[in-house]
């Protein structure tokens, strides 16, 4: 077993107010550290302002027909009950839309989709016409009014059917198209690992599905459109988490010039990826407006919501690894079959049609690694990234932390212990991976023996051993992971051609308080507090002196937005490094104020002073009164105190953690408790421990979620099985345990604060963790997987040794 | 038809249909957006208000079938400017991220207050589980409802 010693460089304990039990009373810091949230004070009043809170003079409502079924031809569709309705304004159907040439719209991933059916629906819930009516209500009577005539086709609801000779082709609409391909992809060196794996004493695999999920925020999608025909401006209220990519896309798309376009992204009830897409019912709203003349709203319901807008995974993977028989692990190789649903509409960089998968080496020291991703067309929902993913580095994550127990449990070894072996040594980075990444920094055996120690892991393992003696069925699982987050250096990648570099701008105002506007919009993870912390750590000015700005096209820099955990690495270089221009202009201004060279000026937070002599020196308050006002300004140095600046950033971040979950398995029952949780993450550089470990907890929900009951299921005929919460489970405070985080600190070198992103660590760890633990409690019974979601049925099922419902 | 009820304290009288559930009466004929909602099967809770002084999930009741009770939202959980210690706490506890299902979290842990002043983690746990928060992870509205309970008595300035 493991020993565990004291770990070698100093970490974290548990609890965040017991690391800095000053934290609570501590009045505001002027920089990072534990923080109250600027936006608190709305949403506790119930003043946020959400989508659906906003109501415009005149506005009218919309609802989308959507299919019932999942492949059909498109025979009729008979619009005229509904139009003669009193209440409605317009019926909009495929037909109205091909004249606009917004029949189809472009997708993420250089496909098109369709906004309303025209020859075909392909997936269950599909939109096929559109109503405009006076109100909600007035608005879901008339889409009972519309009827529609289908010739319903065999659908394809398994991917791993889908290429099958004869298979029904979806996208007929696809020039030349006589099958459901859609892409091969490779990453790593395919001859070089065979090659190793030829030679391995120990090689495991295993068939490992990711399911499909949603990642279902509690406020659903929806959009205010309002056209303006006099000066033809459109102003576009969406729950985006990119508005700045939607106004481009709108502009290509529906052929509004750009600067004509503003789109507003108010608060957002949760986005997890969901939010980052076009979906087609924004599209009708655009139209609907256009139309009628009036602004059109339309938000979905929970249903339309889980049925058509993005899921996320749908992986169905085969992992080997290769492996000396004392654990060293030599090579990893997998092929996946990656289900896309009817439309290609992933939102991936260009290059990596698999997003980032190929970081399936996972935190492993390994001599070569293959992967092969091919994807499909089924009759199921487009989307595909979403739900928190960092573009597909959950699916790698998990294959690989899955794949190392089965590993363990072919060679009898601690699953702890196998993981220390093969980790990533610190003084091997920066790390060459074998599929083309540069791991930027990592303390991985810190973070393990850290975790190890809070889990108390000796201890549990012998709580295991005594409740095995005694029939009891207890589990402990282990995973470790490496993330691959905030895309990323623009020449490497892109969403549709847009370059993934954003932009920031801090500007001082003449009475020293600042407004920093940002390309990225929050969901919920606390923008307005983390960036005004940025700025504040920087200038010294406090973060109730800055206001944040974003969410509105018309306000803010161009940039690509929130998701992948990209807003802390990408915007918070931005903002730290315009934070920093301001301040080298605030120095050139204060050497004209204290009559000093600006070599002679030294910087303490918030103030330039003469070196050798303190006393004299200017804050940043008096350099910016000064900066607006009539002091004459040395040569090359205009007036006012702002910068503005794109960052591009060099490589991404990787930020890692080492996460323990404890389970008891009900024997009669296949019920799965999680008793315990223990996770440690390293995000780098610290802004605001609150936040972080919030970001923490709601990712470890996540996992729960999806390990145990989150599923888009479909039948065979193609209905989706997970179309409402009452089929869609979600965890409540039932079902997750009280969390116990840790952290250690590796700041990434490359980035300006040393900051790594956090938002979606614990949603891509925890599922192994979880996984494993099921697995290793189920280990005396000779189970080596189940798959997600662990139903009672299928852990029960796994028990008795049948085959486990599919998934 | 008309509908009466009292809502925040104070006597309200509206035209609605009578198909028209509480939730959209109060969110939009009364314009009171507080109260929000996320799904089409009772199952979400981010519509929870206080009808006489109960939880109740107000996308599962008709407006007509409120009509003169007392309801409660969370614009009426502050006191002449006064937060709620509810409110209190889950500014102090993070208690809340994107929102959205904090309005109906927080009328919950009243109600549980007003008849448990010091509930344990457990009986927290229990009264907000017909409630989703997708953001929080739920261990921050422990905390924050439990920080309610220890500072039951303190004025908390709005
Ligand atoms: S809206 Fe979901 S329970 Fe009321
Ligand atoms: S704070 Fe976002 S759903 Fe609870």
């Amino acid at each position: 077993m493991t020993t565990l010693d004291e770990p070698p460089v100093p970490a974290g304990p548990v609890d965040e107010r017991e690391r800095n039990p000053a934290a609570a009373a501590e009045d505001r810091p002027i920089g990072f550290g534990r923080l109250q949230r600027k936006e608190d004070p709305r949403f506790v009043r119930g003043k946020g302002h959400y989508l659906d809170d906003i109501t415009l003079p005149g506005m009218l409502h919309g609802a989308v027909l959507r299919s019932p079924v999942a492949h059909a031809r498109l025979v009729s569709i008979d619009t005229t009950a509904a139009a003669a309705h009193p209440k409605v304004r317009a019926v909009i159907t495929g037909k109205d839309l091909e004249p606009l040439n917004l029949a189809w719209a472009p997708t993420l991933s250089a496909d098109v989709q369709a906004v309303l059916a025209t020859d075909k629906v392909r997936f269950q819930g599909q939109e096929v016409a559109f109503v405009v009516a006076e109100d909600r209500y007035a608005a879901r009577d008339a889409l009972e009014l519309i009827k529609v005539e289908y010739d319903v086709l065999p659908p394809v609801m398994d991917a791993r059917k889908a290429l099958d000779p004869g298979m029904p082709v979806i996208r007929d609409d696809l020039e030349g198209r006589t099958d459901n391909h859609i892409f091969d992809w490779e990453a790593g060196d395919s001859a070089a690992t065979d090659a190793v794996f030829a030679r391995a004493d120990v090689v495991v695999s295993q068939d490992v599905v990711y399911p499909r999920v949603h990642p279902a925020p509690m406020e659903t999608c929806g959009a205010i459109a309002d056209y303006d025909p006099i000066d033809g401006k459109l102003t576009l209220y969406e729950t985006t988490q990119a508005p700045h990519a939607h106004r481009t896309l709108y502009a290509l798309v529906a052929g509004i010039p750009e600067h004509k376009i503003r789109v507003i992204s108010p608060d957002i009830g949760g986005g997890f990826g969901n939010k980052v897409g076009i979906y087609p019912g924004y599209v009708c709203a655009v139209v609907g407006s256009i139309v009628t003349g009036k602004p059109v709203k339309w938000v979905e319901d929970r249903s339309e919501n889980l049925m058509s807008t993005s899921f996320a995974r749908d992986y169905l993977m085969r992992g080997e690894v290769a492996a000396t028989s004392d654990g060293r692990i030599l090579a990893v190789r997998t092929t996946v079959i990656a289900d896309h649903g009817a439309f290609n509409a992933t939102a991936q960089p260009t290059k990596y049609p698999a997003g980032f998968f190929h970081i399936f080496t996972g935190s492993y020291d390994l001599e070569a690694a293959h992967c092969k991703v091919t994807g499909v067309y089924t009759n199921k929902a487009p989307g595909g990234v979403a739900y928190a993913c960092s573009f597909r580095v959950t699916e790698a994550v998990y294959l690989v932390e899955r794949m190392v127990d089965v590993l363990a449990q072919k060679l009898a070894m601690d699953p702890a212990e196998l993981r220390l072996k093969n980790f990533i040594r610190p003084e091997q980075f920066p790390y060459q991976n074998k599929t083309g990444w540069e791991y930027d920094s990592g303390e991985y055996e810190t973070a393990m023996r850290l975790s190890m120690k809070i889990a108390g892991y000796d201890e549990l393992r012998r709580e295991q051993a005594d409740k095995r003696a005694r029939g009891e069925l207890m589990g402990i699982g282990v995973s470790f992971f490496t993330e691959t987050v905030g895309a990323g250096p623009r020449r490497h990648m892109d969403i549709v051609g847009l370059g993934m570099a954003d932009g920031a701008e801090v500007r001082v105002h003449p009475t020293g308080k600042a407004v920093v506007r940002l390309s990225v919009q929050s969901q919920g993870q606390g923008h307005e507090t983390t960036f005004a912390q940025i700025v504040a750590e920087e200038l010294g000015i406090p973060p109730e002196s800055i206001e944040v700005v974003h969410g509105d096209t018309d306000q803010t820099p161009f940039g690509l937005g929130t998701y992948g955990s990209r807003s802390t690495p990408v915007s918070g270089g931005a903002v730290a490094l315009a934070s920093r221009k301001v301040r080298d202009k605030a120095r050139m201004i204060a050497s004209v104020m204290l009559e000093a060279r600006p070599d002679d000026l030294e910087w303490e937070k918030g103030r330039w002073f003469v070196r050798g002599d303190p006393e004299q020196g200017k804050t940043i308050s008096e350099i910016a009164l000064g900066a607006h006002g009539t002091l004459e300004l040395p040569e090359g140095v205009d007036g006012n105190l702002d910068a503005e600046v794109t960052y591009d950033p060099p490589n991404l971040t990787f930020p890692f953690g080492a996460y323990i979950c404890v389970v008891d398995i009900d024997p009669g029952t296949g019920v799965v408790k999680v008793r315990r949780f223990i996770a440690v993450d390293d995000c780098g550089t610290r802004i605001n421990p609150m936040i972080i470990e919030g970001q923490v907890h709601g990712g470890l929900t996540d996992g729960v979620g999806m390990a145990l009951m989150e599923f888009i299921g479909f039948d065979e005929d193609g209905n989706c099985l997970g179309g409402s919460f009452m089929d869609y489970l979600i965890p409540t405070s039932m079902e997750v345990p009280d969390w116990e985080t840790g952290y250690t600190v590796t700041p990434s070198p490359h980035h300006p604060i040393g900051a790594k992103g956090i938002g979606e660590s614990a949603t891509v760890g925890s599922p192994p963790a979880i996984v494993n633990a099921i697995v290793d409690a189920l280990q005396p019974m000779g189970v080596v997987h189940v798959d997600m979601p662990c139903t009672p049925a299928r852990v029960w099922a796994a028990m008795q040794g049948r085959a486990q419902p599919p998934v | 038809m008309q509908i009466a009820m009292t809502v925040n304290g104070e006597q309200v009288t509206r035209d609605a249909e009578p198909r028209v559930l509480l939730v959209h009466f109060i969110r939009e004929v009364l314009g009171l957006t507080g109260t929000h909602t996320g799904c089409d099967t009772s199952n979400c809770g981010v519509c929870v208000v206080l009808m006489d002084g109960k939880p109740v999930k107000s996308c599962t009741v008709l407006a007509a079938m409120a009509a003169g009770h007392d309801v409660r939202t969370v614009e009426g959980l502050a006191k002449n400017g006064t937060l709620d210690p509810v409110q209190q706490g889950f500014m102090e506890e993070h208690g809340l991220q994107c929102g959205f299902c904090t309005p109906g979290m927080m009328l919950t842990a009243r109600a549980l207050l007003d008849s448990n002043p010091h509930p344990d983690d457990h009986q927290i746990r229990e009264a907000i589980s017909g409630q989703i928060c997708r953001c929080t992870g739920y261990a921050t509205i422990v905390r924050s409802v439990h920080w309610a309970a220890n500072h039951a008595a303190e004025e908390v300035p709005g």
